[in-house]
């Protein structure tokens, strides 16, 4: 992933550790990422060889007692002002960055997420198509590649984390709030996503896939939810799903203790 | 005396200016009024001191060149040993119980707070000014 | 009993000891800051024990993808418990309540705290607060399980009912209360027990830190209290004020939290900002790097501290974004002046290895890691690509590691003052290194494996196997801590009244250590003058005096 980030950003600045991911901001918030970085390497790198050298050359040889001084104004003025305009740099980048991905361009797609303990529901609307998953039987979100997807989320019952980490992203679904927001996947595949607020007893469980597909696959994938007995069927599902949610009991791993 | 109350002053003056910005730019008031609290706590005592620190003569420890000869004198009186805040503390204890296990708890906790605050005025007034 | 106490001056025979009771009604009476303090750190080492003893089952059970050392549900109140423990019994009042309430008054060449009762009142409402939000282990249905954050409405009644849950709220109103009035406590000895001629510019750094803290508990503290009456009401009285159902706000919970939780972090941080300053000034033998630059950079981070709570909530998409990020980012630079101060102090001394010292300067370099990330979370994209994850976990507990090496660098210095005994150097190195190495391989790889997805708060993790490694690797670690924590308990016992120390061991610079160790009933026999924030080394070394800019030795300062 991370050579792969390095081909891609058409650049050779290291990865530190992150990835640039699958949609268009999580490739931004990267590059955000790699400047950070950067600039915190050579921050702590100089701080790390000055205490090295100030304990290594100063360490005590006798019981000479040094010079006292205490004060060297334009140093200290320097080290205040440096690091206020790099906090200005960082600031400015962030916000370069945060605009465009809390932005909310014009959408073709529109899909309601609902969580609830320990589940996800993927409405479409406009569409039949209904997925509900709760713990390890893992509900698929299908959304179509270059594509400004539009995410309405909410929560249930309580807070809970929408994170798919292929999109460098994340957002609370939250009881009685709606959160919004925009994904543009740039390329096809299915990415891990899991809750990432604790959430209760199964949170550690709480998963869901998503998978990003062309375009024509995404409208015969709705299409498969066309006709009453699908539609009917996924609305028995969810149904089913929530009366559960109270009682289940997950595939993998045994608890010894259950719910309190 | 001064420089208290310019500390207090100025937290207040910085808690005043950023709960206003806060305030007016993101509209939520949760912030905004705790902030308007904190503007408070920095200049209730902040205006305390500076009221006083005009009124007071000033006081040893505020004078650079005082030595501990200037300060001889009384410092104040000071409780050697007291069994009340023990009391205080375990009757805090059980009314924090009460939350828990029953209101019924209330009872034996209240009693002793207010045996503990009864006794700790009366150890005060025995010894003089505490 | 009331000792009327006169100011000491020049007397040199000791004052009249106070005769009073002894053994455990001393303990059970005593108003004396010093046994208060004393009582304070012994229970909050106990406290950081259990709690790290909580985070090594933790540790035990993430070591395989599908732990089964503990269940779900006992692994949701094992680090809500951890979290807990460390933060509020532990972290806190070992600063405020331990050290700060022992060494403050010496400092500052005053007798006693400003109200010894309430003093010792505080103790017993930490110790009973304590007990409190532990018992829950022993209810029905367990201890506390919902985050040391107590998120709503997960913390609500219908989510976890329960005694478990109670307990931690009764629990932290005590401790709260508890903190509330060692903060005025505090205060009141720094404006008006302050000796002759200690103004205010100089006072130590460590009792301006203190100062510091107190106000942001004065602040903050209310907040929570009033947060958690808020949520119990919530959860007995049929108050709605964090739940949809009834017109409440979930989110208004996480601001009440976090308005207190983040200047929460910089009461924990700035009691141990002060230990090390001073320490590394002691054992470069020179003063305080710009000495008023660091009282602003304190007074800067404290009051920045309020503006920036909801930097814990940028994920949820209803908070101000811009003000937050801008305000988070600006603390570093009052932190990095604290550093560069830290460096300038040591440069051109003479830095003796002590462990105190090397405890210091593994929190210089574990605080900076810890620094330099948050600096990352201050934005937020990045934080919504690390929020929640490991990252985040790494992150602070790279910070809280860094304060646990201060905080154990304050007994190792402070200690011999407060007992009279000097601990052993050599059980202290090697209980530095496996401090400071355990927390690198401990908090390291949790960095990565949080940038590679992995939420916090996970019992279980069997869909990533890859996770696995980077998990052992700091099992690793936090078993090298746990070693070196046995190794101070060793260390304690090893050196039990074994290596007298003397007034003054380190050739200390502020005031604490010109009177004996440990100091007498009320502090001092007598005071030196006071002429500048270092009147023990001003008397001992009257030749070398702190030079204004430009000046050398010899230069007639």
């Amino acid at each position: 992933m991370g050579t792969a980030g390095l081909v891609l950003s058409g650049c050779t600045v290291p990865s530190f550790g992150a990835s640039p991911g699958d949609t268009t901001s999580s490739r931004s918030v990267f590059h955000l990422w790699q400047g950070f970085s950067i600039g915190a390497a050579i921050i702590g790198g100089l701080v790390v060889v000055l205490v090295l050298w100030a304990v290594l050359r100063y360490r005590r040889r006798s019981e000479r007692i040094p010079d006292q001084h205490q004060y060297h104004i334009p140093l200290e003025l320097t080290y205040t002002i440096v690091p206020i305009l790099i906090v200005i740099g960082l600031f400015a980048a962030t916000m370069v960055v945060e605009t465009k991905e809390v932005a909310n361009p014009h959408t073709n797609v529109t899909i309601d997420v609902n969580a609830f303990q320990w589940g996800w529901k993927f409405t479409y609307p406009g569409s039949n198509a209904v997925v509900v998953g709760q713990t390890t039987q893992t509900p698929t979100m299908v959304m179509p590649v270059d594509t400004n997807v539009h995410i309405n989320l909410t929560s249930s019952d309580v807070v809970h984390g929408f994170y798919v980490k292929a999109f460098n992203f994340s957002r609370y679904a939250l009881p009685g709030v709606l959160n919004q927001f925009t994904l543009r996947a740039v390329s096809t595949g299915t990415f891990f996503g899991q809750c990432t607020q604790l959430c209760g007893l199964y949170h550690s469980l709480m998963w869901f896939d998503v998978k990003v597909v062309t375009p024509s696959q995404y409208q015969t994938w709705l299409a498969s939810f066309h006709g009453t007995a699908a539609a009917a069927a996924a609305a028995a599902a969810s149904a089913a799903v929530r009366q559960q949610t109270s009682s289940i009991t997950p595939t993998k791993p045994a608890t010894s203790r259950g719910a309190n | 005396m001064k420089v208290e109350a310019r500390f207090l002053l100025g937290l207040g003056l910085f808690f005043g200016v950023v709960g206003l910005i806060y305030w007016l730019w993101s509209g939520e008031d949760a912030g905004g009024v705790m902030l308007g609290a904190a503007m408070l706590l920095g200049f209730l005592p902040g205006g305390y001191y500076l009221y006083w620190s005009r009124r007071m003569t000033p006081r040893p420890e505020d004078d650079p060149e005082a030595t501990p000869a200037t300060g001889a004198g009384v410092v104040g009186a000071f409780p050697s040993t007291s069994i009340w805040p023990f009391t205080l503390g375990m009757g805090a204890f059980v009314t924090v119980l009460a939350l828990v296990f029953g209101i019924w708890l209330l009872v034996p906790g209240l009693s002793l707070v207010v045996w503990a605050l009864l006794g700790a005025v009366a150890e005060s007034r025995r010894g003089g000014h505490v | 009993m009331v000792d009327v106490l006169e100011r000491p001056a020049t007397r040199n025979e000791p004052p009249p000891e106070a005769h009073g009771p002894t053994g455990l009604l001393k303990w059970l009476t005593t108003t004396d800051h010093k046994v208060i303090g004393l009582s304070y750190t012994v229970t909050a080492v106990i406290m950081m024990v259990i709690g790290g003893a909580f985070a090594e089952i933790i540790r035990a059970q993430l070591a395989t993808p599908n732990g089964t050392l503990v269940s779900l549900a006992q692994f949701n109140e094992l680090f809500t418990m951890h979290g807990s423990v460390m933060i509020y019994l532990f972290a806190g009042p070992f600063a405020f309540g331990a050290l700060a309430n022992i060494i403050v008054p010496i400092q500052i060449g005053a007798p006693d705290m400003a109200f010894p009762r309430l003093n010792a009142l505080s103790y017993w409402l930490y110790l009973t607060g304590s007990i409190t939000m532990l018992s829950g282990f022993f209810t029905a249905g367990g201890a506390a399980n919902f985050g040391w954050v107590g998120y709503a409405p997960l913390s609500n009644s219908l989510n976890t009912p329960g005694a478990g849950a109670d307990l931690w709220i009764g629990g932290l109103l005590l401790t709260g209360f508890s903190a509330i009035f060692t903060g005025v406590n505090l205060v009141a000895t720094i404006f008006y027990l302050r000796a002759p001629g200690m103004t205010m510019f100089r006072m130590p750094i460590f009792t301006w830190n203190m100062l510091v803290t107190a106000i942001l508990i004065l602040l903050a503290f209310p907040v929570l209290t009033a947060g958690l009456i808020m949520l119990y009401a919530d959860r007995h009285f049929g108050t709605h004020i964090f739940s949809v159902a009834g017109g409440g706000v979930p989110v208004l919970w996480q601001h009440i939290f976090w308005f207190w939780g983040h200047p929460e972090v910089y009461i924990l941080a700035l009691p141990f900002f002060g230990m090390v300053t001073e320490i590394i000034a002691v054992f470069s033998r020179k003063p305080v790097f710009g000495y008023k630059g660091m009282v602003f950079a304190t007074i800067s981070i404290a009051a920045l501290s309020l503006g920036v709570w909801a930097h814990h909530m940028f994920t949820t998409g209803v908070v101000l974004l811009p003000f937050f990020s801008a305000m988070s980012l600006l603390i570093a630079v009052p932190t990095g002046i604290k550093i560069f101060n830290w460096i300038g102090t040591m440069w051109r001394g003479e830095v003796w290895f002590s462990t105190a010292m090397m405890m210091s300067l593994g929190f210089l370099v574990t605080f900076l890691i810890g620094g330099l990330t948050g600096v990352y979370l201050a934005s937020p994209p990045l934080d919504f690509f690390t929020h929640d994850t490991y990252f985040v976990v790494a992150h602070f507990h790279s910070v809280v590691m860094a304060l646990v090496m201060a905080a154990m660098a304050g007994l190792y210095y402070w200690g011999p003052k407060i007992t009279g005994y000097l601990l052993n150097e050599k059980i202290g190195r090697v209980q530095f290194w496996f401090l400071f190495v355990g927390t690198q391989v401990f908090t390291l790889p949790l960095y990565l494996v949080g940038l590679r997805g992995m939420p916090r708060r996970m019992a279980v993790y069997p869909h990533d196997p890859q996770w696995q490694f980077l998990n052992d690797l700091s099992s690793v670690g936090a078993v090298l801590i746990g070693i070196s924590t046995l190794l101070f308990v060793a260390n304690l016992v090893y050196s039990w009244k074994k290596y007298p120390a003397g007034a003054n061991p380190w050739d200390g610079q502020t005031l604490e250590w010109f009177t004996t160790s440990p100091p007498p009933h009320h502090n001092f026999y007598r005071l030196p003058p006071i002429r500048s924030e270092r009147p023990t080394w001003d008397y001992n070394h009257p030749e070398h005096r702190a030079l204004p800019h430009g000046r050398r030795n010899g230069d007639g300062a």
